[in-house]
C-alpha cells in the first residue's frame, strides 16, 4: 500500500518533469523554428566602414563622425561562396543583392527592400517556396515575389504589375508570380524578391551582392562558424544567435528555470522515497531483526533497501512516462491553432524517457542511502524484542 | 558429563555480561558456566530479570559476552568479527521466538526457504524442496501455499519451527516457544520439538516461565540473578 503511494508519488514527479521538459523542447523548438523562418542563421556583410583621422596633418582631431554606411558590395563574393560551399557546417550559401527601394502601383507608393536572390540558393535558407500563398517562387526578369501585406498595401495580385524605384531614380517595372507569408507581418509588408541580375541593376551593384546568407545544419555553432568566418574573410559574420541576442536570452532563462523547478520537484520526490523507506525500516524493525538472527548480513539488509529505493524509482519513472504521455496527448489535443492543426508537435522522445527511468532510480538509490544505513545498523535484540 | 570444550555444542566458561560503563556499569551475567551436549533438550528457567534473555542473546551471537569464553560446536566466538558471527549464526542455530515473527507477504514455504536463500544468495528448486519436506514434518503439508498471516497462531509457530530448523542446526534457541498460544496448540508445539530432538538428535534450549514446560525437559538450568542457582537432570513425566 505504501510502496503503491510512493510509486505514485514518484510517478506524478516523473510525469511533471516528462511533460515539461517535452512542452519546453517542443516550444522552443517551435519557437526558433519560427524565428528562423524569415531568416538566414548566418548573414555576411561588408565589413563596416571607418572614419580614421588623416595622420599626415600633425593635427589632432576633436571629434570623430561616425560614417554613415554606404550600399557596397562583398568583395570576389563568387570565390568566397565556392568556398564555403566546401564547409561541413554550411548547408546552404545564398548570396543576396538587397537595398531600398519605393513599390509604386497606381496611388499607393510603399518603402519596400528589394532582395535580389537566386531562388534554388535562397530557398534552401528560407524555405520561401513553402511559405507562398499564390502563385509561384520564379524571379526571372522582369518577375518578383511579394509579401501579402504588401499586396494587400498595393492592392495587387498574382499577374499585376508593379514598379520599383531605387533611391537613385533606377527604376523597373515587374510582374507579380507569387504571394509569401513567412508569419511575420513587418516582413509580409516589406520584402520584395527580384532576381538577382534585376537587383543588381536596380540597386546599382552590377555584378556584385551586398550579403551572402548562410544555412548550417546545427543552429547551436552559428556563432562559432561566424566567427570563424569573421576571422579568415575579415567580413562582418552576423549569427542568428547575435542578431537575436534578446530572444536566445529569453530562451536561455526560460530553461534554467525550467531546470530550477525540476532539479526541486526531483529534490522532493527523493524525500518522498526517504521518509517512506525510514518509516518502512522502523515498521519493519522485527522483520529485519530475523533476518538478521537468520545469518542476513548488514551489507544484505542495506542491499534490501537501496534496491526498493531503485525499484521504487524505476517503477515510478514508468508510471510518471506513461502519465506525461497522456498529458501530452491531451495537450495536443487542446491546444490547436485556429485552423485544427497542431499548435506545435511535442513528444516523448525514448531518450527522455530513458534518462527518466534512470534518473528515477538514481534518486530512488540515493535517497535510500540513510534509511538502508538504518536498517543495517538496527540491533537484532532491539528490533526482535521492541 | 563431559568438559572437553571441543565435545559440547554449547561451552561458556566464566561469561559476564554489563551493560552500560564507567559509575553506570552493571553486570547483569556474573560468570556463568554451562555445556550442551549433542541431544539435550534443557530448559532454562529464572524469574523475569534474572538475565535469561540477556544469556539467549549471548549464546545466539545476537550480543557479545563482556567476558568468559564462548565456543559453539567448538568454534571460539571471542575472535570472529561481526560476518563471522553472523555466518555461525546462521549456519549452526536456529531461533523459535515467542512470537513467529514470519514474513507476512511470504508463503509459509517462502519463510521456510528464508535462511537458505539468505546464505546461498538465490533461490533454486532444491531449498524449496527441502523447505517443502520439514513443512511436511511439522504437519502443514497442506499450508505450504498459504500466506503467513493466513495461518493460526499455532500454525505459524510450527512454520517457525521449520524455519529454525531448515539450515540444520547444531542448536535450537527457544524463547517462549509455547508462550503466545492456547494450551492445546502449546502441547502440539512442545511435542514437535521434543520429536525433532529425539528424531534429529538436535541440541534444544528452551527459555520458559511456564514450569510444567520445563518439568517436561531432560534437563533443567535455573538462572537467578545473573548466576546459575540450580542445573539438575530431571527425568520427563
Amino acid at each position: 500500500m505504501q510502496s503503491l503511494l510512493i510509486v505514485v508519488g514518484v510517478g506524478v514527479g516523473v510525469a511533471v518533469i516528462v511533460f515539461m521538459s517535452a512542452l519546453l523542447s517542443g516550444l522552443q523548438a517551435n519557437l526558433i523554428k519560427r524565428t528562423l523562418s524569415s531568416q538566414a542563421h548566418i548573414t555576411l556583410l561588408p565589413p563596416e566602414e571607418i572614419a580614421r583621422p588623416q595622420q599626415s596633418t600633425g593635427e589632432t582631431a576633436l571629434r570623430l563622425q561616425k560614417q554613415a554606411q554606404r550600399l557596397r558590395a562583398i568583395d570576389q563574393w563568387q570565390t568566397l561562396r565556392d568556398r564555403l560551399e566546401t564547409w561541413p557546417e554550411i548547408a546552404a550559401v545564398s548570396p543576396i543583392a538587397a537595398g531600398p527601394a519605393f513599390a509604386v502601383r497606381g496611388d499607393a507608393n510603399k518603402a519596400v527592400t528589394v532582395l535580389g536572390i537566386e531562388p534554388e540558393h535562397y530557398n534552401r535558407v528560407v524555405a520561401l517556396a513553402d511559405r507562398l500563398t499564390a502563385g509561384q517562387l520564379r524571379v526571372g526578369a522582369g518577375e518578383t515575389v511579394i509579401g501579402i501585406e504588401l499586396a494587400k498595401d498595393l492592392g495587387a495580385e498574382v499577374g499585376d504589375k508593379l514598379r520599383l524605384t531605387a533611391a537613385d531614380g533606377r527604376s523597373d517595372t515587374l510582374t507579380v508570380t507569387g504571394l509569401f507569408d513567412l508569419g511575420n507581418k513587418g516582413v509580409n509588408a516589406r520584402n520584395v524578391y527580384v532576381g538577382l541580375r534585376t537587383a543588381q541593376s536596380l540597386l546599382d551593384l552590377v555584378g556584385g551582392v551586398s550579403s551572402i546568407d548562410l544555412a548550417l545544419h546545427d543552429l547551436d555553432l552559428a556563432e562559432k562558424v561566424a566567427r570563424r568566418i569573421a576571422a579568415e574573410t575579415g567580413l562582418t559574420a552576423d549569427s542568428w544567435i547575435k542578431t537575436n541576442a534578446q530572444f536566445v536570452t529569453a530562451l536561455t532563462s526560460q530553461r534554467v528555470s525550467s531546470n530550477v523547478i525540476r532539479f526541486f520537484i526531483a529534490l522532493s520526490v527523493a524525500f518522498g522515497i526517504a521518509s517512506v523507506l525510514v518509516v518502512s525500516v522502523i515498521q519493519r524493525g522485527k522483520e529485519i531483526g530475523i533476518l538478521r538472527a537468520m545469518g542476513a548480513t548488514q551489507a544484505q539488509m542495506r542491499r534490501i533497501f537501496l534496491l526498493q529505493g531503485g525499484i521504487v524509482g524505476f517503477f515510478g519513472s514508468l508510471l510518471g512516462s506513461a502519465l506525461a504521455w497522456c498529458f501530452l496527448m491531451l495537450w495536443q489535443l487542446l491546444a490547436r491553432n485556429p485552423d485544427g492543426t497542431p499548435m506545435f508537435v511535442i513528444g516523448v522522445e525514448p531518450g527522455l524517457v530513458a534518462i527518466a527511468a534512470a534518473g528515477a532510480s538514481l534518486v530512488g538509490i540515493l535517497s535510500a542511502l540513510l534509511p538502508a544505513r538504518r536498517a543495517a545498523k538496527l540491533d537484532p535484540v532491539v528490533a526482535i524484542r521492541g | 558429563m563431559a568438559k572437553n570444550p571441543n565435545d559440547s555444542v554449547l561451552h561458556l566458561a566464566g561469561i559476564r555480561k554489563s551493560y552500560g560503563s564507567g559509575a553506570l556499569e552493571s553486570e547483569i551475567l556474573h560468570g556463568l558456566d554451562l555445556h550442551l551436549q549433542r541431544g539435550e533438550f534443557a530448559a532454562l528457567i529464572g524469574p523475569s530479570g534474572s538475565g535469561k534473555s540477556t544469556l539467549l542473546n549471548l549464546i545466539g551471537l545476537l550480543d557479545r559476552p563482556s567476558g568468559g569464553e564462548l565456543r559453539i560446536d567448538g568454534e571460539d566466538t571471542g575472535r570472529l568479527d561481526d560476518t563471522g558471527l553472523t555466518r555461525l549464526r546462521g549456519q549452526r542455530i536456529g531461533f523459535v521466538f515467542q512470537h513467529h515473527h514470519l514474513i507476512p507477504a511470504f508463503t509459509a514455504e517462502e519463510n521456510v526457504a528464508m535462511p537458505l536463500l539468505i546464505a546461498r544468495g538465490r533461490p533454486d528448486a532444491a531449498m524449496f524442496e527441502r523447505a517443502g519436506h520439514l513443512l511436511d514434518q511439522v504437519g502443514l503439508n497442506d499450508r505450504k501455499q498459504h500466506l503467513a498471516n493466513q495461518l493460526s497462531g499455532g500454525q505459524q509457530q510450527r512454520v517457525a519451527i521449520a524455519r529454525a530448523l531448515v539450515m540444520n542446526p547444531s542448536l535450537v534457541l527457544a524463547d517462549e516457544p509455547t508462550g503466545n498460544l492456547d494450551t492445546h496448540s502449546a502441547d502440539e508445539v512442545f511435542k514437535l520439538l521434543r520429536e525433532v530432538n529425539r528424531q534429529q538428535n538436535t541440541t534444544f534450549l528452551i527459555v520458559t516461565h511456564d514450569p510444567r514446560l520445563a518439568a517436561r525437559c531432560d534437563r533443567i538450568v535455573e538462572l537467578v540473578d545473573g548466576r546459575i542457582v540450580a542445573d539438575r537432570a530431571h527425568a520427563p513425566a
